[in-house]
């Protein structure tokens, strides 16, 4: 059912207010219309009002929540930032925001054991700077890590560019402290590796709030580099680009980093960022090795050679950390850069085997055509997680359904060249309807009774991953402001 | 279970093939399981065969075992039931490969030796450097959990498991995940099924990503006279820039129990702790590795700095089959044996090693111990003879290990092989966590009958 009509069906009662005001104080409640649209949006284009949003300070607060929520049989919702891409945080169907912002403590920073204890509200790049000072860092490194949280990037399994060496963030999540909707605190996982008994805290990372709220996390910190060497290589044609990727990944080398963009990405960004990429190419590489200083260093050689192979008409090394950082700056600006160009625009997140890269974004312009669409190009081209920019203007209707139309062509062909519906943004809200085109309806039933053992009343984070509100298809739009949260 | 085996055969010859089906003592025995053998195995040939299989042993209320190189069915709590072995070594196919995309999809039979001669080819290879190599099924692998030393650069298998397919307990072919390098579609199921030792379900496909294989690998060996140096020495290199693929620190103190015949003697002599490093790269960075990694044993403990040497090509093969062999020593032992498997943190390895040393001189026992630079420790201990006594002083032993983790917080300890009969008085998997409620609910999704491998793991699952 749509989000609207369900939103007035719950309509918050006054007891339940008042109960969650004793909880959390009267600062810990918001529930005025004009409070609560802040709360409707996330980094995509859903649209959803929540009936309230709650502050907790403590796990005990969050138990107190989840037990009112459960006692007035009302969904509850979890959300970190707010930077999600896939409506993750938004509620679909009404009911309370558990908002983590006032969570937002390091814990415990144990340097010997390369582990950090943290609050679900901590930002992810703040943990970084925490403990930059003892040459560690938490490795993974959403677009949006300056807003995003790190309870955010568990329930999404967020990834970002520098994931292709070092892994997702469940691959650096050791154990969990959560609160189930019946209001049940539960660990998961410990701190030492290989907990005996099955792997839930593998199972929960990306869950994407349908199993709990999530009040604690342990980390694992990786050693810095001693030696990072950023490249730009530049090239006439998209072709010569994707076609080094492959190379790159056939020859063995595993770079930190390789990003693409598309010549029409790299004009919007540079006329935003000025990061100082060249204006008239048709696309460019941006890739990171690290390690040792001799493994840094040799690898560089490597991937310059495979570049100028495939005919990139220049390869620059970033001198200094300084024109490092710019560079970056340009690529992680690139989604902000494109929302300054067009009223709405609309990120799709396939996947798709490395060595169809070439064929992949072919079949991208193809799809631009037909349809008389912008679209841009900007993604982690080193695991093949495509980042397609579809601009439109959502005023105009036919050019809003073809939007959708060209994202699913998109899909559908990731999925034909054997790739997934999504690598990194999650499936939330967005993508439940194209669960089918992967999963059997036995592997969906599967699905269910799982989420099941952990939310069986359903009331935690309803409406997202999996199509059981059917006819749910509806995508809201919103004009986005120019600093729309970049996706990963 | 009220069919007879003759019965359970003929049923399964239909699913499966008589060719494909034994209920003969002779043949059923070597699917013993902690001395209970079942009354039939069928070893299918697809995934069709196994859910028809998995179907009628549901109806039947049977107790299911998947198996492939039957090398790991010693770990666990002896099952509360035994009727079937499913012999999964027919589902030996590498179902697709695609050495540009550095994926991979294979069925569970399929050998480890095998897909690393398929992988070679492309110089790539999966970082399963685990026991049992010359005969363990990738499927087996997987479900039993058994770490490899290359998880200090790699991780486990969790890591790099990509997605599965399976036969949950009502017999339905069921996925997750995908083959694609990244992907958050649907929920991580194939996670659990990563060291579920075959309770949740029967895995029929495995995705996994590969990697490129490293074109040289050294292993350097630093020798301390006292286990604080030899942990020292693995801080001081975690606290380095250099990322080599595997750290162990070990200690064997009767060369008996480790059948060390052929080994570089100065390494494990009595009372040593040696820490093996290994590193991958080109001859550059190995010369930096060498030199810096010397400097830092050095600086770890003077005093107690007995050599560092770079291994030979054929020490370092011998060594790495060592380390790699080290969580089966207790099986493959010519006396009864254990193995405890702990689970530490790194900067506790120093007492964990005290620990150990008072314990087992307490009771009498040979041992030896592999502490992995990540912290998971693997103990080894073996009676002094086949003699009651012995095997009481090992029992006592094991049962104090197991009581030293909780109590002494060593870490959660698993008993992950000891002489079955120990079993009827310990529970080898330790105390259960406080998670433990959820993973009964998640095995009643899986397997409502209680057919996969019942009372096997943890908790009695």
């Amino acid at each position: 059912m749509p989000a609207n009509e369900t939103r007035q069906s719950t309509a918050i009662d006054s007891r339940l207010l008042r109960d969650l005001k004793k909880l959390l104080g009267k600062d810990g409640v918001l529930h005025k219309p004009e409070d609560l649209l802040l709360y409707e949006y996330d980094g995509s284009v859903e649209v959803a009002r929540p009936d309230c949003v709650v502050f907790p300070r403590t796990a005990e607060d969050v138990v107190g929540i989840a037990q009112l929520a459960n006692r007035h049989k009302i969904p509850l919702v979890g959300r970190g930032a707010g930077t999600g891409l896939s409506g993750g945080a938004i509620a679909r169907h009404g009911g309370i925001i558990t908002s983590f912002a006032r969570m937002n403590r390091i814990v415990e920073i144990d340097a010997d054991n390369q582990r950090a204890r943290v609050q679900p509200g901590v930002v992810n790049a703040d943990l970084s700077t925490a403990v930059e000072h003892l040459g560690l860092h938490y490795a993974p490194d959403p677009s949006s890590q300056k807003a995003c949280t790190i309870g955010g990037n568990v329930s999404e399994n967020s990834g970002g560019p520098h994931t292709l060496a070092y892994g997702v963030t469940t691959n650096h999540v050791v154990a969990l402290e959560i609160v189930l909707p019946s209001g049940e605190l539960v660990h998961l996982g410990s701190t030492a590796l290989d907990a005996p008994g099955y792997d839930l805290t593998g199972l929960f990372v990306g869950s994407e709030g349908t199993f709990g709220l999530v009040t604690e996390i342990t980390v694992k910190l990786t050693r810095l580099p001693e030696a990072i060497k950023t490249l730009l290589a530049i090239y006439d044609s998209i072709d010569d680009a994707t076609e080094t990727v492959a190379e790159i990944t056939a020859r063995g080398i595993t770079p930190a980093a390789c990003e693409m963009l598309d010549g029409w990405t790299i004009r919007a960004v540079e006329d935003y960022v000025h990061a100082g990429f060249p204006l008239n190419c048709s696309a460019i590489l941006l890739i990171d090795v690290d390690g040792l200083r001799e493994v840094a260093e040799a690898e560089a050689k490597d991937v310059e050679d495979v570049c100028r192979r495939h005919r990139a008409r220049e390869v620059r090394v970033a001198r200094d950390a300084r024109e490092r950082d710019l560079l970056w700056k340009g690529r992680k600006n690139a989604f902000g850069a494109a929302g300054r160009l067009a009223p709405s625009y609309y990120t799709q997140d396939g996947v798709i085997p490395r060595t169809k890269l070439p064929a992949t974004l072919r079949r991208i312009s193809e799809i631009s055509k037909k349809y008389g669409l912008q679209i841009g190009n900007v993604f982690h081209a080193g695991d093949g997680n495509l980042h397609p920019i579809i601009l439109f203007d959502e005023r105009n209707e036919k050019q809003f359904r073809d939007t959708i139309r060209a994202a699913d062509e998109i899909i559908e062909f990731c999925i034909q060249v054997g790739g997934s519906i999504t690598g990194e943004h999650g499936v939330g809200m967005e993508k439940d309807r194209l669960m089918p085109l992967l999963f059997s309806e036995a592997d969906l039933n599967l699905m269910r009774r799982v989420r099941d053992v952990f939310n069986p009343t359903g009331l935690l984070n309803p409406g997202k991953i999996l199509p059981d509100s059917k006819g749910c298809g509806e995508i809201y739009v919103r004009p986005q402001p120019a600093s729309a949260a970049p996706p990963a | 279970m009220s069919m007879t085996s003759t019965e359970i055969a003929s049923r399964l010859a239909e699913i499966a093939g008589a060719a494909n089906v034994a209920s003969d003592p002779a043949q059923t025995a070597a699917y013993r399981v902690d001395g209970k053998t079942p009354a039939a195995v069928a070893r299918p040939g697809s995934s069709e065969e196994v859910a028809g299989i998995v179907k009628f042993a549901a109806a039947e209320r049977l107790a299911i075992i998947p198996t492939g190189a039957r090398t790991k069915l010693g770990i666990g709590m002896p099952p509360r039931q035994y009727d079937l072995a499913l012999d999964m070594t027919g589902l030996d196919r590498v179902v697709a490969y695609d050495p540009g995309d550095l994926t991979l999809s294979v069925e569970p039979g399929i050998t480890l030796r095998k897909l690393e001669s398929v992988l070679g080819e492309h110089k790539q290879f999966l970082p399963l450097e685990v026991p049992f190599m010359d005969r363990a099924t990738a499927g087996g692998t997987i479900a039993s959990g058994v770490d490899s030393p290359l998880r200090q650069l790699y991780g486990t298998a969790r890591d790099y498991l990509l997605g599965m397919e399976f036969v949950t307990g009502d017999g339905v072919a069921t996925k997750s995940g995908g083959r694609v390098v990244k992907n958050v579609t649907g929920y991580d199921i194939h996670k659990l099924m990563a060291g579920a030792l075959g309770t949740l379900g029967v895995i029929t496909k495995i995705n996994l990503r590969t990697f490129p294989m490293p074109r040289m690998t050294r292993t350097y060996v630093a020798t301390f006279r006292w286990a604080n140096g030899a942990c020292e020495f693995r801080h001081a290199i975690a606290r380095s820039h250099l990322r080599p693929q595997s750290i162990e620190i070990i200690a064997a103190r009767d060369s008996s129990l480790l059948r060390l015949d052929d080994r570089p003697e100065a390494l494990f002599d009595k009372g040593r702790w040696s820490v093996l490093v290994s590193a991958a790269g080109e001859a550059g960075v190995l010369d930096r590795y060498r030199s810096e990694l010397e400097t830092l044993a050095r600086g770890a403990d003077r005093n107690a700095l007995e050599s560092f040497t770079e291994l030979s090509d054929a020490d370092q093969e011998r060594l790495t089959s060592y380390i790699r062999e080290f969580p089966a020593l207790a099986p493959k032992a010519s006396q009864p044996a254990a193995i405890l498997k702990i689970s530490a943190l790194p900067k506790s390895l120093v007492g964990l090693a005290e620990g150990i040393r008072s314990m087992a001189i307490k009771h009498d026992v040979p041992w030896a111990v592999m502490m992995r630079g990540v912290g998971v420790t693997y103990l080894a201990l073996m009676a002094r003879d086949q003699s009651a006594e012995s095997l009481r002083h090992l029992k006592d032993a094991c049962s104090s290990a197991l009581r030293c983790c909780v109590e002494r917080m060593w870490g959660r300890g698993v008993m992950l092989w000891c002489p079955p009969e120990f079993k009827r008085e310990m529970n080898v998997w330790g105390e259960s966590s406080s998670d433990f409620a959820l993973m009964q609910k998640l095995k009643n999704v899986f397997d409502a009958h209680g057919i996969f491998a019942p009372g096997r793991f943890v908790g009695g699952l």
